[in-house]
């Protein structure tokens, strides 16, 4: 059985951008032949998953509120089944990664993005997640999250319209279409990045502290 | 600006005689790096019931261990800005109880504000490991014998029968990536340390190397809820400083549109607070009426959240047909849905109980902390910049700075109430009489300020938003210092918040309404 192209209610196939690199996905997973029943089985499944992407609430700056107007009464992303956000990262299916990403705020990401359960996403939305935007050249911005984390979808925008935000999380289900769910996920994070250290609290002197002190 | 050079060792007599002489509210504590000058700090005061104002500096040639006495007991805000200054400086504050750093990570070398910082990867690289968190307060003291040789003292934040616990960064009450660390005794908060620096881009080093234009785009994204009137600030000081007279339409333009931006921003603030409660009903109506505003500026601006509307010498665009008779429908509109909200949500015994009496601000307290704003405000400190230094249009419209006096979460938000029905009057008054005329000014092509400093401030949508940048004839600024609006909301926390239940930490934090872009720049 083979994969067919990922095709959503809300926008015509034709008019989304970038099919290509979907129909690329397509064929390297129609190489090897698919059993009917798991293939039917994962048809059924990504429709489930790719009409409820819950989101993490993570937001650093502006493209944070725009965000939640896309959650307000006009734009309304519950309509494409993005229903609710989780504050928690292990109930949550994708991060919208929405403002600039600091040298500080950077393992704090790290951690929630290890947190969540597999499979995972993560959405880049605005000018500061892709590439630093206007901060760049800054001593404290990470010029884009995709320096550490793999980025399934960028939504440019300083900040992004929610209508742009919309057509990205639209990108996204389509992704999540194109992905067998019985063996050979597109992407799965290998278990040896995730760390497990603990946060230290500590009362001793910590090294970079005395070091500036001169 | 008019500054006054003192020596380190008279700093403290001539501040605390300042202070004693009703010079009460520290606008500003700048850090500054002279070169071969030496480091330095620059004091903005004013008398809070005479509005004037006095600019102090001094500075240590010692750029090794570079030491000034602290003002925290003078001025209780002082405690974070000299924190502020410490990390982005390294200038060490004698006497200061809490000499830890404020916005970096505690492991980061060097400086990053100092002239000759060096900002190579190789030093501070991307740190993929959690940050350890010290739990060790640094202060220092001068040895009488050595003179202003700083010994430092080390002491624990947290005690050991303590019981912490961590908030944030990534949580949703608190309205960004701020994070606390909260000591408790059953459900008591004993004690709050603040760590801030999440989302701190160094927009006022990044300034440093930029043109003036260039600097206007930084503005609005401090606090994007008052990108209008953070922009505002900005050209208002740079055209302050080239002596360029703005037109009456140009004048008009602004005040109306600082004005929409502060409805705008206390919607926001209404609906977040009303969903931080668990009122997620009331969050849909305020985002509703708020649409509402976007739309208005979209038309005009192009932008919804981010509009880059004011340009040095004017306004970037001019307002287009009909659009006066929009904002018109739009304030008949929003009075009739305030009274629905207020309705709906602010007289909802609910909220009453959850907010009435918690963490309440004294009056001296919030002139002490600089907490401007609805916050001040609410406190009855009549601290609107509109009404201390009238700006654009603010000296001819008639409206009534809106006072409380309980100074309690509640006060707050019906604070918010009051200002957006005084918003709504301003720009009542002025939508009918927008002068014909050009919207903006020519400008050279490249802009010079004159060698000196300046300083420019108003009224952002939760407190005093200033500009301070010192010239020194050139291209670039030789330091831009921007007055974070939230800093000081943040810096009352642990005392209001002292012997609260934790729940009320998110009602405090919302009715606060700090936006945590602004307080880490």
């Amino acid at each position: 059985m083979e994969m067919k192209k990922p095709v959503i209610k809300s926008i015509p196939y034709e008019e989304f951008k970038d099919n290509e690199t979907l129909e690329a996905l397509v064929k390297e997973l129609n190489k090897e032949r698919t059993n009917v029943v798991v293939g039917a089985l994962d048809d059924l499944i990504n429709w489930g998953r790719s009409n409820s992407l819950w989101s993490l609430t993570f937001a650093t700056s502006c493209c944070g509120i725009e965000f939640m107007s896309v959650g307000a009464a006009r734009y309304d992303f519950a309509r494409f089944g993005f229903e609710v956000t989780r504050n928690s990262p292990r109930q949550a299916d994708l991060i919208m990664v929405a403002g600039t990403i600091t040298h500080k705020m950077a393992p704090v990401l790290k951690r929630l993005y290890d947190q969540m359960a597999e499979p995972k996403y993560v959405v880049a939305v605005g000018g500061c997640a892709i590439s630093g935007g206007p901060f760049k050249g800054s001593y404290h911005v990470v010029n884009g999250v995709d320096k550490f984390l793999p980025v399934d979808v960028y939504i440019p925008g300083c900040p992004p319209r929610p209508e742009a935000i919309l057509y990205g999380m639209m990108q996204l289900q389509r992704k999540v279409k194109v992905e067998k769910f019985f063996g050979g996920k597109n992407i799965q994070q290998d278990p040896r990045e995730v760390r497990r250290e603990p946060i230290t609290v500590t009362n001793a002197p910590v090294e970079g502290c005395e070091k500036c002190e001169g | 600006m008019e500054l006054e050079f003192i020596d380190k060792k008279e700093l403290r007599t001539k501040l605390k005689e300042l202070r004693n002489s009703g010079m009460d509210f520290l606008r500003e504590l700048i850090g500054m790096d002279w070169g071969d000058e030496g480091l330095g700090v620059i004091y903005l005061l004013e008398n809070s019931t005479t509005h004037e104002n006095v600019g102090i500096a001094v500075r240590t040639t010692d750029r090794k261990k570079p030491t000034i006495p602290t003002v925290c007991d003078l001025w209780k805000v002082a405690e974070l800005y000299e924190r502020e200054v410490y990390d982005f400086y390294g200038i060490r504050f004698t006497g200061h109880p809490d000499m830890r750093r404020l916005f970096l990570r505690n492991d980061w070398v060097g400086y990053p504000l100092r002239k000759d910082y060096n900002p190579s990867e190789a030093i501070n690289p991307i740190r993929l490991t959690s940050e350890p968190s010290e739990d060790l307060q640094r202060s220092y003291e001068i040895e009488e014998e050595k003179e202003f040789e700083a010994i430092a003292k080390r002491e624990n934040f947290m005690h050991v029968d303590e019981y912490v616990i961590n908030i944030g960064p990534q949580h949703p009450a608190t309205h960004g990536v701020l994070r606390f660390r909260l000591a408790l005794a059953g459900e008591e908060i004993r004690k709050i340390d603040i760590h801030c620096g999440y989302i701190h881009r160094g927009i006022e080093k990044l300034c440093e190397s930029k043109s003036y234009p260039q600097l206007l785009a930084f503005t609005d994204r401090l606090d994007y809820l008052s990108a209008h009137q953070n922009r505002h600030a900005m050209c208002m000081c740079i055209e302050k400083a080239i002596g360029l007279d703005v037109t009456p339409r140009a004048q008009y333009l602004r005040t109306i549109m600082d004005e929409l931006q502060r409805i705008d921003s206390h919607l926001l603030m209404l609906s977040c607070a009303a969903m931080d409660l668990g009122a997620l009903t009331a969050f849909i109506y305020g985002f509703r009426d708020r649409e509402k505003i976007l739309d208005i500026f979209e038309e005009v601006t192009g932008g919804r959240l981010i509009q880059n509307y004011n340009i040095i010498g004017g306004v970037q665009a001019d307002i287009t047909p009909g659009w006066e008779n929009k904002v018109k429908e739009y304030c008949t509109y929003q009075i009739d849905k305030i009274k629905e909200f207020e309705d709906l949500f602010v007289n909802c015994i609910i909220t009453r109980n959850r907010m009435r009496g918690v963490s309440p601000l004294s009056l001296e307290d919030a002139i002490s902390y600089g907490a401007t704003g609805c916050t001040g405000r609410a406190a009855g400190w009549a601290c609107d910049v509109r009404k201390r230094h009238p700006y654009a249009l603010y000296g001819e419209v008639e409206f009534k700075e809106a006072l409380r006096t309980h100074g309690d979460s509640y006060d707050r938000m019906l604070l918010r109430i009051d200002e957006i029905k005084e918003s709504v009057s301003i720009i009542r008054q002025l939508i009918d009489n927008i002068p014909a005329g050009e919207f903006k000014q020519k400008t050279k092509p490249i802009i010079k300020l004159p060698e000196g400093r300046f300083f420019a401030a108003v009224e952002g949508s939760r407190g005093e938003f200033g500009v301070f940048i010192e010239s020194h004839g050139e291209r670039e600024p030789y330091r831009v210092k921007f007055r974070s609006m939230g800093l000081p909301l943040v810096a009352c926390m642990h005392k209001i918040l002292k012997g609260c239940k934790i729940a009320d930490l998110i009602t405090t934090g919302a009715t606060l309404d700090y936006v945590i872009p602004d307080i880490d720049r």
